[in-house]
C-alpha cells in the first residue's frame, strides 16, 4: 500500500547557505525499511526540482533509522540573500513528509 | 586538581534567543560552564557595520539585556560564561559590560577577551582565493565586502578560561567550540585527542541550538507532542574526563529531551555524518546513537574523531545590493483572483515608473509561499495574501515595491486590506573561503588590561 512519508517518519530541515539539509526519521523498524527503500534520491530531487533544486545527496543512519538529505540549491539564492518568505527553508521539512511512498508493510519488522 | 566531571549548560542559540529558559538553566541547572551562542552567519557583518559607525558598538545588540539577567544569578553560583555575543567588537562588549555590571550588583569579576578572528586585511591581501560556493575568485567580492571572519575553535576558549576568567568574550567561534572550549580547559584533555574532542564536538553540536534540542521545533499536535511546550527549558550536557557524555535539560523545565529530539537535532545542518568539519576536528557522527537512561536524559555512544584540517573556514559579509516588499490580505468570494489582479497592477505600475528589478519573487500567502508549490493545485482559500518582493541595486526602486502593495488599499482591486510595506532592506550576503591557519594569530587579552 501507499503512504505518505508524514505518517511513518519525522523530518527536521536547517539551512547551509543555499543548500538545504533534511533529517528523515521513521517512528518504528516497518517505517524505516520503508524509507530506506523507497525515499530515494530521485524521488526527493523530483519532489524539490520546481525549487530550483539538486543535486540531491542521501546519507544512512540505520542505528537512528534517519536518513539524511542534502539539497543543492533549494533556497533561492541563499538563507543571506533569498526573496523568499522563509529563506531558512525551515518549513521544507513539511514538503518533504508531504511525499507518497509505495510499498508500505505495516507488518514488516 | 581536574574535576571529574562538568556540566555545561546552553544559555541562547540565537542572538535573539529566548531569555528567560537562559535565567532558569542558570538558577536551577547545578552548572559549572554556561554557554550562548548569538552569532548567525552573516548577524557578524551588520555589526561591522554598526562599529564603523560607533567603534564602542559592534557587538550583539541583546548583549546587555541578556547579561543583566543572566550574569548576577551565574556569578553569584560561579557559573563560568563563555558567549560570542563580542560579534565584531568583544573587546567593546566586555567594556560596555564592566559599565553595567556594578549596576546589577556584580562588581567584582574577571573578563577575558578572544580576538583574531577578524581577517579583513588577510582578505585583501589574497584577493586569488578561491570562493567555496561557486569556485569564484574573492577578488569579486572584495569592492563590497562588510566582514570577513574565521571560525575558531576550542582552544582559545580554553585559553580564555585558563587566565582564570570568569567570563570569556568571543567573536566568531566555531558554535560546538564554546562548548568543547570549557571541556578542554577543565580536563586539560589535549588538543590531539580526537576521541575527547569528537564526543564533546557532538555535545556542542547537540546543545548550540538550544530548546531545539529540548522539543523546540518538534511539536506536530496528535502526532509528535510535547509536554508544556510553553515552558521548554534549555539543555545541559554532564561530561566526564574520559569523555563520557549525558545529556539533560533544566529540571522541572517543560519539553521534550529523548532520542527522537536528538536524532532530528544530530543531523540539523549536519550534511554528511562522517564529516562535520570543525575547527577542532572532523566529527564523524555516523555511528552515533543514543541511550535513554531517564526521562529527559540521553546518552551519547559512537561519536568518532578524524584530525582537524590545515585551514580555518572564513565567511565574508559583503553587500548585495536591496530588496523591497510588501504585502496585502483580500478574503471572501473571488479573494485569490483580486489578489492576483492586485500582483498585475503593482508590476505594471513598477514597469510605468521605470523601475527595473533583477528578480522579483511573487508569493499568495495561504496557498504557495513557503513552498513554491503550484497555486493552481492548492484549494482556494478564504483568505489570501499577496506578497511582492524585489531584488535591485536602487535603494529606490526597492522602497517602491512595498510602497505600490500598500497603496492597492485604496488604488486597487476591492476589499484589499492588512496591508504592510516592509520597506527597503539592504542585503548582506555571505560566502566562504578557506585559509591557512597559520595566516590567523588569535590573541587572549584580560579586559582589565584594555
Amino acid at each position: 500500500m501507499s503512504v505518505r512519508v508524514y505518517d511513518i517518519a519525522h523530518a527536521r530541515a536547517g539551512d547551509k547557505g543555499n543548500t538545504s539539509n533534511i533529517s528523515v526519521t521513521a517512528y518504528d523498524e516497518a517505517g524505516w525499511q520503508t524509507i530506506h527503500r523507497e525515499l530515494t534520491t530521485e524521488r526527493v530531487l523530483a519532489h524539490f526540482r520546481h525549487l530550483g533544486a539538486g543535486p540531491v545527496r542521501r546519507y544512512e543512519l540505520p542505528q537512528l533509522r534517519a536518513l539524511n538529505f542534502v539539497i543543492e540549491n533549494a533556497l533561492g539564492g541563499g538563507v543571506t540573500r533569498s526573496l523568499a518568505i522563509d529563506p531558512h527553508g525551515k518549513s521544507l521539512s513539511a514538503w518533504m513528509l508531504m511525499i507518497d511512498l509505495p510499498g508500505h508493510n505495516e507488518g514488516a519488522a | 586538581m581536574a574535576p571529574t566531571k562538568i556540566r555545561i549548560g546552553c544559555g541562547a542559540g540565537f542572538s535573539d534567543d529566548r531569555i528567560p529558559p537562559g535565567v532558569e538553566i542558570v538558577e536551577r541547572g547545578e552548572l559549572d560552564y554556561l554557554a550562548m551562542e548569538c552569532l548567525a552567519e552573516r548577524t557578524i557583518a551588520r555589526e561591522t557595520l554598526d562599529r564603523a559607525k560607533d567603534p564602542t558598538k559592534g557587538y550583539t545588540p541583546v548583549l546587555l539585556e541578556r547579561m543583566e539577567a543572566i550574569m548576577p544569578p551565574a556569578l553569584k553560583r560561579g557559573i563560568k560564561i563563555v558567549t560570542n555575543m563580542g560579534a565584531a567588537n568583544p573587546m567593546g562588549a566586555a567594556n560596555i559590560l564592566r559599565k553595567h555590571a556594578p549596576d546589577w550588583g556584580c562588581p567584582d569579576y574577571s573578563c577575558a577577551v578572544v580576538r583574531g578572528d577578524e581577517v579583513t586585511d588577510i582578505m585583501r591581501a589574497h584577493p586569488e582565493l578561491a570562493l567555496m560556493e561557486d569556485g569564484a575568485p574573492l577578488e569579486s567580492l572584495l569592492p563590497r565586502m562588510a566582514s570577513a571572519n574565521a571560525y575558531l575553535g576550542a582552544d582559545v576558549v580554553a585559553q580564555g578560561f585558563a587566565t582564570g576568567a570568569d567570563l570569556v568574550i568571543t567573536g566568531r567561534v566555531a558554535d560546538p567550540a564554546l562548548f568543547l572550549g570549557p571541556m578542554l580547559h577543565a580536563f586539560g584533555w589535549s588538543y590531539d585527542d580526537y576521541a575527547k574532542l569528537a564526543n564533546g564536538t557532538l555535545a556542542g553540536h547537540l546543545l548550540e541550538c538550544s530548546g531545539q534540542l529540548t522539543g523546540g521545533c518538534f511539536a506536530d499536535p496528535g502526532k509528535k507532542e510535547v509536554e508544556d511546550l510553553a515552558g521548554l527549558g534549555y539543555p545541559l550536557a554532564d561530561v566526564w574526563a574520559d569523555g563520557r557524555v549525558e545529556i539533560s535539560k533544566t529540571p522541572g523545565s517543560g519539553g521534550r529531551l529523548d532520542i527522537a529530539t536528538c536524532t532530528e537535532q544530530l543531523l540539523y545542518e549536519m550534511h554528511d555524518p562522517t564529516a562535520y568539519i570543525t575547527p577542532d576536528c572532523v566529527l564523524d557522527a555516523s555511528g552515533v546513537s543514543f541511550r535513554q537512561l531517564a526521562k529527559d536524559r540521553v546518552a551519547l555512544d559512537g561519536a568518532r574523531g578524524k584530525p582537524r584540517t590545515a585551514t580555518y573556514k572564513v565567511v565574508v559579509g559583503y553587500f548585495d545590493g536591496y530588496m523591497g516588499s510588501g504585502e496585502m490580505g483580500f478574503a471572501g468570494t473571488n479573494a485569490v483572483a483580486r489578489a492576483k489582479l492586485g500582483i498585475e497592477v503593482v508590476k505594471e505600475r513598477l514597469r510605468r515608473r521605470g523601475l527595473t528589478y533583477s528578480e522579483m519573487r511573487i508569493d499568495l500567502i495561504g496557498m504557495n509561499s513557503l513552498h513554491a508549490n503550484d497555486a493552481a493545485l492548492a484549494p482556494e482559500p478564504y483568505e489570501v495574501r499577496l506578497r511582492i518582493a524585489a531584488r535591485t541595486t536602487d535603494k529606490k526602486a526597492a522602497e517602491a515595491v512595498g510602497a505600490e502593495v500598500r497603496s492597492l488599499h485604496m488604488q486597487g482591486p476591492t476589499g484589499a486590506g492588512g496591508g504592510v510595506n516592509f520597506g527597503a532592506r539592504q542585503i548582506l550576503a555571505v560566502k566562504s573561503v578557506l585559509i591557512p591557519r597559520e595566516w590567523v594569530k588569535p590573541e587572549i587579552v584580560m579586559e582589565r588590561a584594555a
